[in-house]
């Protein structure tokens, strides 16, 4: 009997390995081909292989040295937003936030139905409009529009995240600094965000990342090359002649995709805090 | 005793009365509270409000209701902007002429009872203390107003109107025609084909994907998760890496890999068993190709999720069930699995929300393709993506705008499951 359930055990173990090995090789094999190919010399897709005759380092060089390479503009341009767009987040997202956990004010509750029901909602949906939007106040096909609309976009659901974090700070730390004589600004600063600087770490990563990540957005708004963020150069390799660029394609997006996945792994386990205390907190 | 009492208080509701009546003309009722600064304050910014925005009010509710009336001359699609922030403008505006007439009232009411007019110093700290909270949000709200509140309500109204390719600004005057857009949309054959294999898509694919990543995601939290399983840590990273990838660099990826001429699985993997599968040429196994994309980016997402609650789950609630006698599929079905569900309901309706507008993986895939006869979106486009095309390749606007108004509805069914859900709202109560 008990060996008979030591047997049992060992198969299920045994299933349970095979079924994470076999994980392992489908989420693993997309990224190693990708890998390999940008190795690969030449463009012609039809040629490459999965473990390359001569491995070379040329898409890379390419993409860094060669006249006819936007690579670095681009990067420029997505590090520029990334920056402002982080610090701009925090900012406004900090602030709105505190509002909402400490005071009581008209419109409070209906405030907060408003970012639940507005964070649903794809930007695609007001596009249309925000491109005419842009276009009367002359900030279309230009990197600081799309700023902007980063910075607007991010706050239903921010405020919402940053708002669920400061509610888990005790009240009685900002009373108690109130009864000393400290102001409504003096709170803040002194008080809530010393202790919050972990969500809005991760405020401020999220928005630095999603810059580059996003590909919509700078797809409708931004049309001149130099413009450009790395998304979209990056699709503009292969969106006309698909096999001819795959490769500097690869290339390309290895170096953003290694440096974003390894600030992501690092700080997973914030986000994952941030969103279940935010918005389930049961 | 009780005489004077209920005389000091018909003369307070007099006074405030007065107060309000006279507050009509904006800071008037305070300045008959001899709240002189105040009341003039009030004036000002009444009188400039009016000097600065008349203008734009006006043209802009004018072109609202008319959008224009000389074609060429009035463009109706900058006269629906204009009017549409002259909405908001105004309700600014209306909102400062209701705090006139409450603060009037309340001032008045302050001085009947015998209080004193604060000094100014005071009366500007009592204003910084208890408008704080308003400035705290006021520039997030304007962004927001403008950025996300007012292109929605642009792309409401573009329903209504008759705004396409061949009926457009400046050339022509658009106006309004009332609900002929959904009308059209289950009448015409051609739209209503169209919406309704998009709209059946767009259903089961929202279902299925975001259900395997939740299905997926849970066993591999379960396994990981056992007592047996060593190297925890390793394993975790590795499988939230899809995650950690830029989405669209991924989706490019499987683009190429799903690619009948060079890419891997047709030529390395398929042909191994002499099999060929033309993944962006049919509509049906684009959609297969599709769902195991979206299944392999999304439940790294439920997996970290999954793993992060199961910890909470309390161990003695198992140990209760171990000697209740409960087997391990009971303990899975009345313990492990209300309680994931129930940590987590408002991140999954959201996952099910995002599939539902997951325009990147359709766009980025095959942009919709391959294309179907007697349909004027592709068989793998879904509602949003199909908006996306009509808007800017076949400049439909009136048509996308009335499909997005009924995503929208859909989306705010999601929307009040999760309230429904969301337990922030149950802590209100303490203020």
């Amino acid at each position: 009997m008990a060996l008979q359930r030591k047997t049992k055990s060992k198969i299920e173990v045994t299933f349970m390995y095979i079924f994470i090995i076999l994980m392992f090789i489908v989420i693993g094999y997309p990224l190693v081909w990708t890998l390999m190919m940008s190795i690969n010399p030449g463009t012609n897709m039809l040629v490459t292989k999965l473990i390359p005759d001569n491995p070379t380092l040329e898409h890379y060089i390419w993409l860094f040295t060669d006249p006819a390479s936007d690579y670095l503009l681009w990067y420029k341009n997505s590090l520029i937003i990334a920056v402002l767009n982080s610090i701009g987040s925090v900012v406004i997202t900090s602030l709105i936030a505190y509002a909402f956990s400490r005071y009581k004010f008209f419109g409070r509750k209906y405030g907060l139905y408003m970012f639940l029901l507005l964070q649903m909602f794809p930007a695609l949906m007001g596009m249309v409009a925000l491109y005419i939007l842009l276009t009367t106040i002359g900030l279309v096909d230009s990197i600081w529009g799309l700023l902007l609309i980063y910075l607007g976009g991010q706050i239903p659901f921010n405020a919402w995240l940053v708002k669920g974090y400061y509610d888990t700070i005790p009240r009685e730390l900002d009373e108690a600094a109130k009864i000393d004589g400290a102001g409504h600004m003096k709170i803040f600063i002194s008080i809530m965000l010393p202790l919050a600087k972990p969500i809005l770490a991760v405020v401020a990563l999220f928005n630095f990342m999603s810059p580059f990540m996003d590909f919509l957005l700078p797809r409708i708004v931004l049309t001149d090359p130099n413009n450009y963020t790395l998304a979209l150069g990056l699709y503009s390799f292969i969106n006309d002649q698909f096999s001819t660029n795959f490769t500097r394609f690869a290339a390309g997006s290895i170096l953003i995709a290694v440096p974003i996945a390894l600030v992501f792994l690092a700080l997973q386990r914030y986000l994952i805090g941030g969103l279940t205390a935010g918005a389930t907190k049961g | 005793m009780a005489n004077i009492d209920r005389d000091a208080k018909q003369k307070g509701t007099k006074a405030q009365n007065i107060a309000t009546v006279l507050s009509i003309i904006p800071g008037l009722g305070q300045i008959y509270n001899r709240r002189y600064l105040k009341g003039i304050i009030l004036f000002v910014i009444a009188v400039s409000f009016l000097i600065t925005f008349w203008n734009f009010i006006d043209i802009g509710l004018w072109g609202i209701f008319t959008l224009g009336t000389i074609p060429r001359e009035h463009h109706s699609i900058q006269l629906l902007i204009q009017g549409l922030m002259a909405l908001i403008v105004l309700s600014f505006g209306l909102a400062i002429y209701a705090y006139n007439f409450i603060d009037a009232r309340k001032d008045a009411k302050a001085r009947a009872i015998g209080k004193p007019n604060p000094t100014i110093g005071q009366a500007v700290r009592d204003f910084y203390n208890n408008g704080f909270p308003y400035f705290l949000i006021l520039p997030g709200l304007l962004m927001l107003l403008f950025i996300v509140v007012l292109p929605l309500i642009f792309m409401v109204a573009l329903a209504f109107t008759d705004y396409n390719q061949y009926n457009a600004p400046p050339r022509n005057l658009l106006s309004w025609v009332g609900v002929q857009n959904f009308i059209d949309l289950v009448q015409i054959d051609i739209w209503k084909d169209t919406f309704f294999s998009v709209f059946t898509w767009t259903i089961v694919w929202t279902v299925l994907a975001t259900t395997f990543q939740i299905v997926l995601g849970l066993i591999l939290a379960l396994f990981v998760n056992d007592k047996r399983i060593k190297f925890k840590r390793t394993i975790r990273t590795v499988l939230i890496l899809p995650w950690a990838v830029p989405a669209f660099v991924s989706i490019l990826i499987f683009s190429a890999l799903f690619n009948p001429t060079f890419g891997a699985i047709n030529r390395d993997i398929l042909s191994q068993f002499d099999i060929m599968i033309p993944w962006l040429s049919d509509p049906f196994w684009a959609k297969v190709a599709l769902i195991m994309i979206q299944t392999w980016l999304g439940f790294p997402f439920i997996f970290a999720l999954f793993t992060g609650v199961l910890q909470s789950v309390p161990q003695d609630m198992y140990e209760a069930a171990d000697v209740d006698g409960g087997t391990r599929w009971q303990k899975f079905r009345h313990i492990t699995l209300p309680h994931l569900l129930f940590a987590t309901a408002p991140l999954l309706i959201m996952q099910y929300a995002g599939n539902f507008n997951n325009f990147n993986i359709i766009y980025l895939f095959n942009e919709g393709n391959p294309a179907v006869r007697g349909q004027n979106a592709g068989g793998t486009d879904i509602l949003i993506s199909w908006v996306y095309k009509l808007t800017f390749e076949t400049n439909n606007y009136n048509m996308a705008a009335a499909i997005t108004i009924i995503m929208g509805v859909i989306v705010m069914a999601f929307a009040f499951f999760q309230f429904r859900k969301t337990s922030s709202f149950k802590e209100e109560g303490r203020y």
